[in-house]
């Protein structure tokens, strides 16, 4: 308990916590409608927004970064709509595409600000691999102040974002606006991806979301629960990764997270009553007996 | 040679060399393997280094193929499972495995020449001071693998190019005839690995994505010929190469970056300017539909009411935004349109059928 004394431990557990709750949620969305991918491309094109909004305001506000990250994402989504609707560029292809380019785009411009003689920027590369440990007050403020929202409009819409995972052609033919609903879920990935870029950096930021919502999957059949359950897992994960990062030498936290979240899904896969693959090589053999 | 021009020289040859599996991965729906592979096989090199403590060993060459094609595997291994699907199967083995890569690095490895930034990023520009010298020869050793690799993409292209384009567009018939689905696979994703290592130690694993898929989906826009779509990949992949490291000169930023950054201005011009499938291109075909569509039903009302007692009446101007609803703009428009063509003449506010007029009401009615 001592651990939680510390100021700066405590804000990165908190922090941490609300990050994986938000992604954990989320995630059970894009993981179900095979959209695990999209927030890999989406956090990496996260990047020039984040550069920009700084050289805008030469700030490093949390929430001026986040709302750059956030417009640069979007974009990306647009995009790559756009592409697959129009052409016939495959989504694979669009995504890999959006995620390359909007990330060299991002490095162009880091390697430009760098020239200049204000040192501000230097904490700009955190954001490739997340640094936990430089969280503060201000950051957990805005994380919570973005998530918690986040929440409730998953909340609110719960209903219609079911419908919407499981099965879009009945949620069409109920005159329900797919199309809306799939922008609003959309951005609500994108705002959970935004709140990890310091934590967990861009290039990481997909294992957050997909994995909780991955091990989740395996103990249940049930939306309510697999989200619960991800969201318990997201957060476990962050928080003891983000504390292990946080006191250790030389561990990103970025990598630190992902390898708690991989530990936790590997569990899963393997003790998960029912699917896990223990269960089904035990059901196996007795069946052969 | 200047280091100018090894440098561009690099960037020519693995481009080249990144673009030709690309072209294959595209078609195939693979391109977010290359992703996946231009990650991991950093976990290779790593492991290697600790098995052999040389970053220059061979060793660290196979070590990186072989987590190359280890991701694959773990991939297709994961989804046969049925716990979670492909997509989220990739999500999930290449950040964990490229977290360990990372972790390892800067935890044991901390003082080699071996950091995460450069992975990303690549070193094009210090690459020509990493020489192999071999008798008279002398060259930068990233110019010496990248054309290593490129012979062998375009060797193996040519020799397979028959075997490799009926295992991408007609898998089945592939597999009747006797070429094992898995082998092309695996052969393609070895290729691909093989292809990242090599490219990734110049050129950092972002600009291998955006070469490997970039390229390939701009030509995919412009052609419906494998054979041309794998020329003009190479030659949109170098173009941008080259533009990209001379942006790079002039603005003094991240050669890697802006590499990438004009494979994605060069897709932007396919997907906007392509001569059949670009969105301009579209929206022109779009609009003249509409109007020869316009056209033809003035010619088809016309014909309908021809000769009949209510003719003046209905043949009229101001008739057809009843009869048609049409805008009174629109009507106007399509009025002056199909005057011009030849197909009606206007007397006053009627409006009469010319001979080909008559033609083309005649021809779509009995369609």
């Amino acid at each position: 308990m001592e651990l939680f004394a510390d100021y700066t431990l405590r804000m990165v557990a908190l922090g941490s916590a609300m990050l994986g709750i938000v992604s954990g949620v989320l995630g059970c969305f894009a993981v179900l409608r095979r959209q695990a991918l999209l927030g890999d491309a989406m956090s990496h094109a996260a990047l020039p927004g984040i550069v920009v909004a700084f050289m805008l305001t030469g700030q490093r506000d949390p929430l001026i970064l986040m709302l750059g990250a956030a417009g640069s994402a979007w974009l990306a989504a647009l995009l790559l709509m756009s592409v697959t609707r129009t052409t016939r560029v495959k989504e694979d292809s669009s995504l890999a595409l959006i995620l390359a380019v909007f990330f060299g785009t991002g490095l162009v411009l880091l390697s430009w600000l760098q020239q200049r003689p204000d040192a501000a920027q230097a904490g700009l590369r955190s954001f490739l691999f997340g640094q936990a440990a430089a969280m503060v007050a201000r950051d957990v403020q805005v994380m919570v102040a973005l998530g918690v929202p986040t929440l409730l409009v998953v909340a609110l819409f719960w209903k219609q974002f079911k419908v919407l995972t499981f099965d879009p052609e009945y949620a069409a033919s109920l005159g329900l606006p797919v199309r809306g609903l799939s922008v609003l879920l959309t951005s609500l990935i994108i705002v959970a991806i935004v709140l990890g870029l310091q934590t967990v950096g861009v290039v990481l930021m997909s294992a957050m979301l997909v994995a909780p919502a991955a091990a989740a999957r395996q103990w249940t059949d049930r939306l309510g629960v697999m989200i619960v359950l991800a969201g318990c897992f997201g957060a476990s994960a962050g928080v003891v990764g983000a504390l292990i990062s946080a006191t250790a030498r030389g561990l990103a936290t970025g990598p630190t997270i992902v390898l708690c979240l991989g530990a936790l899904t590997l569990v899963s896969f393997l003790f998960a009553p029912n699917r896990g693959l223990i269960w089904r090589a035990t059901r196996k053999m007795q069946l052969q007996v | 040679m200047s280091s100018t021009m090894e440098v561009q020289l690099i960037a020519i040859v693995v481009a080249a060399a990144c673009a030709l599996p690309g072209v294959f991965l595209v078609l195939r729906r693979m391109a977010m393997m290359s992703d996946a592979i231009s990650h991991t096989v950093l976990l290779g090199i790593v492991l290697g280094y600790f098995v052999t403590r040389d970053l220059a060993s061979p060793l660290l060459f196979a070590g990186a193929v072989a987590t190359g094609v280890l991701t694959v595997s773990l991939v297709e291994m994961l989804t046969r499972t049925n716990l979670i699907k492909e997509d989220a199967a990739i999500g999930l083995v290449f950040p964990v495995l490229f977290s360990i890569a990372v972790i390892l690095i800067s935890r044991y490895a901390g003082n080699v020449h071996l950091d995460t930034d450069a992975v990303l990023l690549g070193e094009l520009a210090f690459a020509p001071f990493d020489r192999i010298t071999w008798g008279w020869l002398d060259l930068p050793r990233a110019l010496l693998i990248g054309s290593i690799t490129l012979v062998l993409n375009l060797g193996l292209i040519v020799l397979l190019y028959k075997e490799l384009k009926l295992a991408t567009f007609d898998v089945g018939l592939a597999a009747t005839l006797g070429f094992s689905p898995v082998l092309v696979h695996y052969g393609l994703m070895t290729v691909v690995s093989i292809t990242a290592v090599g490219a990734f130690d110049a050129v950092g694993s972002i600009l291998v994505v955006a070469l490997m898929v970039a390229p390939p989906a701009a030509a995919y826009l412009l052609t419906d010929r494998l054979s041309r779509m794998l020329g003009l990949s190479v030659a949109i992949a170098v173009l941008s190469a080259v533009l990209g490291y001379w942006f790079a000169r002039w603005f003094n930023v991240s050669i890697a970056g802006s590499m990438a950054m004009m494979t994605g201005v060069a897709f932007l011009v396919a997907f906007l300017f392509a001569p059949a499938r670009g969105l301009v291109a579209l929206g022109v075909r779009r609009s003249r539909q509409r109007w020869e569509f316009a056209q033809q039903m003035l010619t088809l009302h016309l014909l309908n009411h021809e000769g009949t007692a209510e003719a003046d009446d209905e043949c009229s101007r101001n008739h057809l935004s009843h009869h048609l609803r049409w805008q009174p703009r629109f009507a106007a428009t399509v009025i002056r349109l199909a005057e011009q063509g030849g197909l009606i003449q206007c007397d006053g506010m009627r409006l009469m059928l010319t001979e080909q007029g008559r033609r083309l009401a005649q021809e779509a009615s009995l369609r």
